[in-house]
Parts: C-alpha cells; sequence; structure tokens
C-alpha cells in the first residue's frame, strides 16, 4: 500500500517535472522553428515547419548590418568586461583590504547609488555626451557600463576578497614585494571565480543592454545587436517575423551557452550578492 | 621654520609654501604649480559657470532690433549650463580639497622634523605615496569615473526635479527656472498627476508583491521536488529548468510578446484548436496584468531554484529522519523543515528581488510597453510601473522634472526597503560593512 501511494506520487513528481521541462523549453523551440520557416508572418499552422529553410539566417548577413552590429557588440562587450572588471578589482580590492579615512563613507555611498533607478542619469549622460562630442560613439558606451559596473557588483567582489585570508598577502609582504606586486601575483590568480562571475555579468549587461545604447547610438551602421533586434521587431514587427526569429536565435544562443558552461561560478555569485558579503 | 602650525599657516596662505618652509623644493613646487593653475581656473574660469548654475541663465533667445533688421539672438542654454556649473562645482571641491590636503601635508612633515625625523626627498615621498597610500592610488581610477558618469549625471538629475524643466519650457527656445519643490506639490496634490501617480504606485507594489512571491515560492517548490532523493537524472531536470535563465531576457521577452499575440501568436492558436476562446492576453488590462506575471516567473523561477538547491544541500538528513519517526507526511516537512530553512536563509534575497522588481523595467517595457493605454491616466497605461512611466515622460513627452521627481520617489521606496533589510542581515550587524 505504502509503495504503491509512493510510486503514484513518483509519477506525479516526474509528470510536473515533464510539463515545467516543456513549458521552460517550449519558447526556445518555437522561436528556432519559426527562424527556419518558409515566408515571412508570425503565424504558422503547424509547429514544425513543412518546409525546412536557412533563407533567414542568410538574408540576416546578406540584407541587414548584422555582420556589422555583431563586430560592435563584441567590441562593446569585450572592452567593457575588460575595463570594467579592473575597475571593479581595484576598488574592491582597496574596500576589503586597507582601513583608510572615507572608507565607511565610500561604501554608504555605493549603496546609495545602488538605490537609484539607472534611468535617472542617463538622460544626463545623453546631455553631457552631447555637449562634449562623443555622442554616437561607442567608447561612451563602454565607459558608462564599465563605470555601472563597478557600482552594481563590487558587494560582491568585497565579500569574495574578505574570504581570502590576509596572512597569504602578509607572508609575500614579508618577502618584500610591494602592494602592487602582492595584488597582482597573489591577489588577482586567487580570485579566479569572483572574477569570472563579475565579467560574465558585464559582458551580459553590454551584450543585451537596448536602452542606454539605442539612445547613445544615432546611426545604423554604430547600432549594436540588442538595438537592431529591438528596432527590428518594434520597427516592423510581424511583416518580418522570421527575420527578428533567426536574428534572436543567434543572439542568444552564444549567451546562453556561455551561461551553462559557468554556471557554478553564476550560483556563488548570486548567493555571495543576495548575502551582501 | 620648524613649528609645525606656523607650516601650516605658510600653506594656508598659498600653496606650496609651507612645503618649502620644509625644505621640501620640488613637493613645493609640485604643489605650488597645481594650486597655481586651481586659482587661476577658480577665478577666471570656474566662477562664471557656478554663477550660471545659479541663475541657469539670463539671457532669453528672441529677436533683437539692430538697426533696421530684427536679428535672432541665442540665448542661455539652461541645461547646459546647468551641467556646466555642476561640473565646475565638482572641479572647485576638488581643489578645495587639495588645498586642505596641502596645508596637512606642511603641518606633519613639520611636526616630523620638530620630533627629529629626517625629512623626506621628493623620490622618498613618491616611494611612501606608493606603500602608505596605496588605497587610495589604486580607487583613484575607478572614483574619477563613477564621479563623472555616475554621481555627476545623478544630481543633474535630482537637480532637475527642482526645476521647471518640463514641455513646453524647453531650451534653448526658453530659460529653465529652479522651482523649489513645486513639482513635488503637484505631483501628490494635483489632479492630474496625483491620480496617475497613485495609481502607477499601487500597480507597482502590487506587481513586487505578486511577481516577487510567485518566483520564490515556485522556485522553492521546484527545487524541492528535484530534490527528492528518489527522483533520478536531477542534472537533467535541473538544466533544462535553468534555461529560462539562461536565455538573454530582453531575447525571451520580445519572443514573448509574438507568443502572446492576440491574432497570430501561438498560444491563442492552440487554444483555438483544442476549442476555447482566445484571451486578450496583452490588450485587456487585466489579462496584460496576468500575462506580465506569468512572463515573470517563467524568467524568474529558475534563479530562485538554483538558489534553493544551495540551502536544500545543507539541511541535515537526521532531521528528516527524525520527522519520519515522528509519523510527518511529505507535507508536514515541507511545511516545518524545508519551508523554514530556505526562508531563513534565502530572506535577504526575497528583499532584494522585490527591490529589483519594482524596478523591473525590461519585463513591462518590452512585453507590453505599458499598455493597454488608460485614458484617465497621465501619459501612462494600465501596465506601466513607476520606471517605465519616468522612462516615457523624460523620453517621449519631454516631461523631465517630472520623471525626475518620480526617479526621486523610487529612490526613496527601494532604500527604505534596502535599509530596513541591510539592518537585519548578519553581516551587517557582525562584519564592518557599514560601521
Amino acid at each position: 500500500m505504502r509503495t504503491s501511494t509512493g510510486n503514484g506520487k513518483l509519477f506525479m513528481t516526474y509528470a510536473i517535472l515533464g510539463v515545467l521541462t516543456f513549458l521552460s523549453l517550449f519558447p526556445a523551440l518555437w522561436i528556432v522553428l519559426s527562424s527556419l520557416k518558409e515566408g515571412n508572418s508570425l503565424y504558422s499552422d503547424t509547429l514544425i515547419p513543412r518546409e525546412m529553410t536557412f533563407v533567414h539566417y542568410k538574408d540576416l548577413f546578406e540584407k541587414t548590418m548584422y555582420p556589422r552590429w555583431f563586430l560592435n557588440t563584441l567590441k562593446v562587450a569585450v572592452f567593457s568586461t575588460i575595463i570594467g572588471t579592473f575597475l571593479l578589482l581595484l576598488s574592491s580590492y582597496a574596500i576589503s583590504r586597507f582601513r583608510f579615512a572615507g572608507r565607511k563613507t565610500t561604501l554608504k555611498t555605493f549603496l546609495v547609488l545602488q538605490m537609484f533607478p539607472g534611468f535617472m542619469a542617463m538622460i544626463a549622460i545623453f546631455v553631457m555626451l552631447n555637449a562634449i562630442g562623443l555622442l554616437n560613439s561607442h567608447w561612451a558606451l563602454i565607459l558608462v557600463y564599465s563605470s555601472g559596473s563597478i557600482i552594481t557588483n563590487v558587494f560582491v567582489a568585497k565579500g569574495f576578497f574578505d574570504t581570502i585570508p590576509r596572512s597569504l598577502e602578509d607572508a609575500a609582504r614579508i618577502d618584500g614585494a610591494s602592494p602592487m606586486k602582492v595584488f597582482f601575483s597573489v591577489i588577482v590568480p586567487l580570485s579566479t571565480p569572483m572574477l569570472t562571475y563579475a565579467s560574465l555579468m558585464i559582458f551580459n549587461g553590454a551584450f543585451v543592454d537596448f536602452i542606454f545604447a539605442d539612445l547613445i547610438l544615432r546611426t545604423e551602421e554604430q547600432r549594436t545587436l540588442a538595438v537592431g533586434l529591438y528596432k527590428m521587431v518594434s520597427q516592423r514587427n510581424s511583416t518580418e517575423f522570421t527575420l527578428f526569429a533567426a536574428g534572436a536565435v543567434l543572439v542568444a544562443v552564444p549567451v546562453t551557452f556561455l551561461f551553462l558552461f559557468l554556471q557554478r561560478y553564476l550560483v556563488d555569485g548570486l548567493t555571495a550578492g543576495a548575502s551582501k558579503g | 621654520m620648524k613649528k609645525p602650525v606656523g607650516a601650516a599657516i605658510l600653506s594656508a596662505v598659498m600653496f606650496g609654501f609651507g612645503q618649502w618652509s620644509n625644505r621640501q623644493w620640488i613637493k613645493g613646487f609640485v604643489f605650488a604649480a597645481f594650486g597655481a593653475v586651481g586659482l587661476y581656473a577658480l577665478i577666471f574660469e570656474l566662477f562664471d559657470y557656478l554663477r550660471g548654475l545659479v541663475t541657469l541663465g539670463t539671457q532669453p533667445s528672441g529677436f533683437v532690433k539692430v538697426g533696421k533688421l530684427t536679428k535672432m539672438v541665442e540665448g542661455d542654454h539652461s541645461i547646459f549650463m546647468m551641467i556646466k556649473g555642476l561640473a565646475a562645482l565638482a572641479a572647485s571641491l576638488l581643489i578645495c580639497f587639495f588645498y586642505v590636503l596641502n596645508i596637512r601635508d606642511a603641518y606633519l612633515v613639520a611636526k616630523a622634523r620638530k620630533a627629529g625625523h629626517p625629512v623626506h626627498d621628493f623620490r622618498q615621498s613618491l616611494a611612501s605615496l606608493g606603500q602608505k597610500h596605496f588605497a587610495y592610488l589604486v580607487l583613484l581610477p575607478p572614483f574619477i569615473t563613477i564621479a563623472f558618469l555616475t554621481v555627476l549625471p545623478l544630481v543633474f538629475s535630482i537637480l532637475i526635479a527642482f526645476t521647471n524643466y518640463a514641455d513646453p519650457i524647453l531650451p534653448p527656445a526658453r530659460l529653465v527656472d529652479w522651482v523649489g519643490f513645486d513639482n513635488f506639490s503637484q505631483m501628490l496634490s494635483l489632479k492630474k498627476w496625483s491620480h496617475t501617480f497613485g495609481g502607477v504606485l499601487m500597480w507597482t507594489l502590487i506587481w513586487a508583491v505578486i511577481a516577487t512571491a510567485t518566483t520564490y515560492v515556485g522556485g522553492v517548490l521546484v527545487a524541492v521536488l528535484i530534490h527528492q532523493p528518489r527522483v533520478r537524472f536531477k542534472k537533467f531536470w535541473r538544466t533544462a529548468l535553468i534555461i529560462p535563465f539562461a536565455i538573454p531576457n530582453m531575447i525571451s521577452l520580445l519572443v514573448m510578446r509574438n507568443m502572446f499575440n492576440n491574432q497570430f501568436g501561438p498560444i491563442n492558436d492552440y487554444l483555438r484548436r483544442i476549442g476555447l476562446q482566445g484571451l486578450p492576453w496583452l490588450t485587456d488590462p487585466f489579462w496584460a496584468k496576468v500575462t506580465v506575471i506569468l512572463v515573470n516567473m517563467w524568467m524568474g523561477i529558475p534563479i530562485t531554484m538554483i538558489l534553493a538547491f544551495g540551502v536544500l544541500t545543507t539541511i541535515p538528513k537526521d532531521l528528516y529522519e527524525a520527522a519520519d519517526a515522528d509519523g510527518a507526511g511529505s507535507f508536514q516537512r515541507l511545511r516545518y523543515i524545508t519551508m523554514p530553512m530556505v526562508l531563513f536563509s534565502t530572506a535577504p534575497i526575497l528583499i532584494m528581488q522585490f527591490a529589483g522588481n519594482i524596478n523591473n523595467f525590461n519585463v513591462i517595457y518590452l512585453l507590453t510597453n505599458g499598455e493597454p493605454v488608460n485614458i484617465r491616466y497621465q501619459f501612462a497605461g494600465h501596465t506601466d510601473l513607476l520606471v517605465t512611466w519616468l522612462y516615457k515622460l523624460a523620453l517621449n513627452q519631454s516631461q523631465f522634472s517630472f520623471a525626475s521627481v518620480i526617479g526621486i520617489f523610487i529612490f526613496l521606496i527601494v532604500g527604505s526597503f534596502s535599509i530596513w533589510s541591510y539592518t537585519r542581515t548578519k553581516s551587517y550587524r557582525e562584519e564592518d560593512m557599514i560601521h
């Protein structure tokens, strides 16, 4: 009796898990199949298209500026990640390790800055960039993303450094290494998990941002993938749906796999971020 | 002169004098050079900008008679003046800071000399900068970036809330003025604003509560389901259910918008095929709200699930064994062991997610864009949150001052929740994060 209700329960569990898996995979499946469909409309009478075609992917490369956007995005995301991670490392390490005058104020300032909605500063940045002629420049985006990434990740990173025992640095210092040397040859190698998490977050943020990028980048050649894709949907909507589907698949695939591969670091980072070190 | 106070006074009279009196020639020269540049800038350049920040321009654009011709004369651009004024203010503060530093340095060195310590030469001073003040040196680049790209724009936006910078008062055609707390009182008491503000604020809070609760409970339940000892292929289920989190949410939201399309979307299509009527997912005020919450569950459950897994593996097995021995059913085990344990260690996340949902721009903007339109609202729709309303007000309607007022309200709401939660986390009480 007990085992049969137990089996029934187990069956229910599998059934629920099956349904949930279907639900979580369906949108991805649907968009991939839509991108392979003939024609350009949203409506389709079968889920699996009768005729498979790669023509939309080909169109993406031949009729739109997709390759160009892709390079732009890569440039913006890679440089933002490098600069942002570097600045983040410097600031969080200094805050975690040194007891300098103004440290508490710095921490409080970061906390307060986090609480403002990001959009509030956007218009001011727009006016400023306009004034110094940096509008429509990728470097403006890179600088803004890098600076923003310090504020959003500094507590996770500081919390991480707090867990690295000080004795390691002290040992290196006794051996006569300068603070700079200690930082680069002891601390940086030890912080790989945090660095992975932070750079993934910054990279992803820069890769998918379409609001700020849309405001800053004024011409079609300068656009990033996210902006290009967003414009494709918001302006031409259902008339070129399959083209959008192909674009969406190509944007999503690299990021999705990056996330799945680096899952472990993500979980650690998220947990650390939640408890605020 | 070996008196510390004397050296300090000399430095106060002019940058670098105190250092010279301490016989630090090169250092004194560096200070003096900086000081001279700073003073020159302050008097001849920055002062005008600072005055501009106060007046926000006095010369409106308009037609001026020059002899017999009327000529269009470009007036002051209040907004540019404000930004330049702010930058000038930051520069002036920097000069003041440097001035204090210069006095302090002269005082400390003179004191060390008096005590009989040898005075550093310039090379030694530089070396000690790298050793003793390493933290400042390291923090300088991030600070400069943050000051100009985050703090300055934010201060600008906050100041905008105290001006009348809203359509139709837009530079360069018209001058903007300081209006004090006028916008705030209009937002709260003027019918056309207060009605929308109240409605949008209400929906923002309802949304944040429901969105947080559904994803949290859902995530924990899914984790518990997979974590049951008898369930096999755990890794497979986990990976499959994490997928929605891994797909960039901008993409999945745009995809969802098409899936929920009333006429051509697959969801209504399937509903019709099994003989049901399709639902007005995105066009009816009520159903649009349901849709955004459903889609948010799809995107948010995986994160809680991942985090809950971490907690579940740390719950000691003997707790469950003891419960079994006492004859507890699986519901009771969930209710009295699993839930309290998970809740205890993920409470900070819950509060963070709540704050995050108040500002959840992407879900609303990409899925419904705040629509369906509410004709009784001022530039807002039924599903608009405060952030999306802010965005529309600023970028579509040029109501910059009101947008800033909303931004400040959001800050107050999120800020009070965050402070409330920080004071309750362990790290706040035990570690030295804040105090």
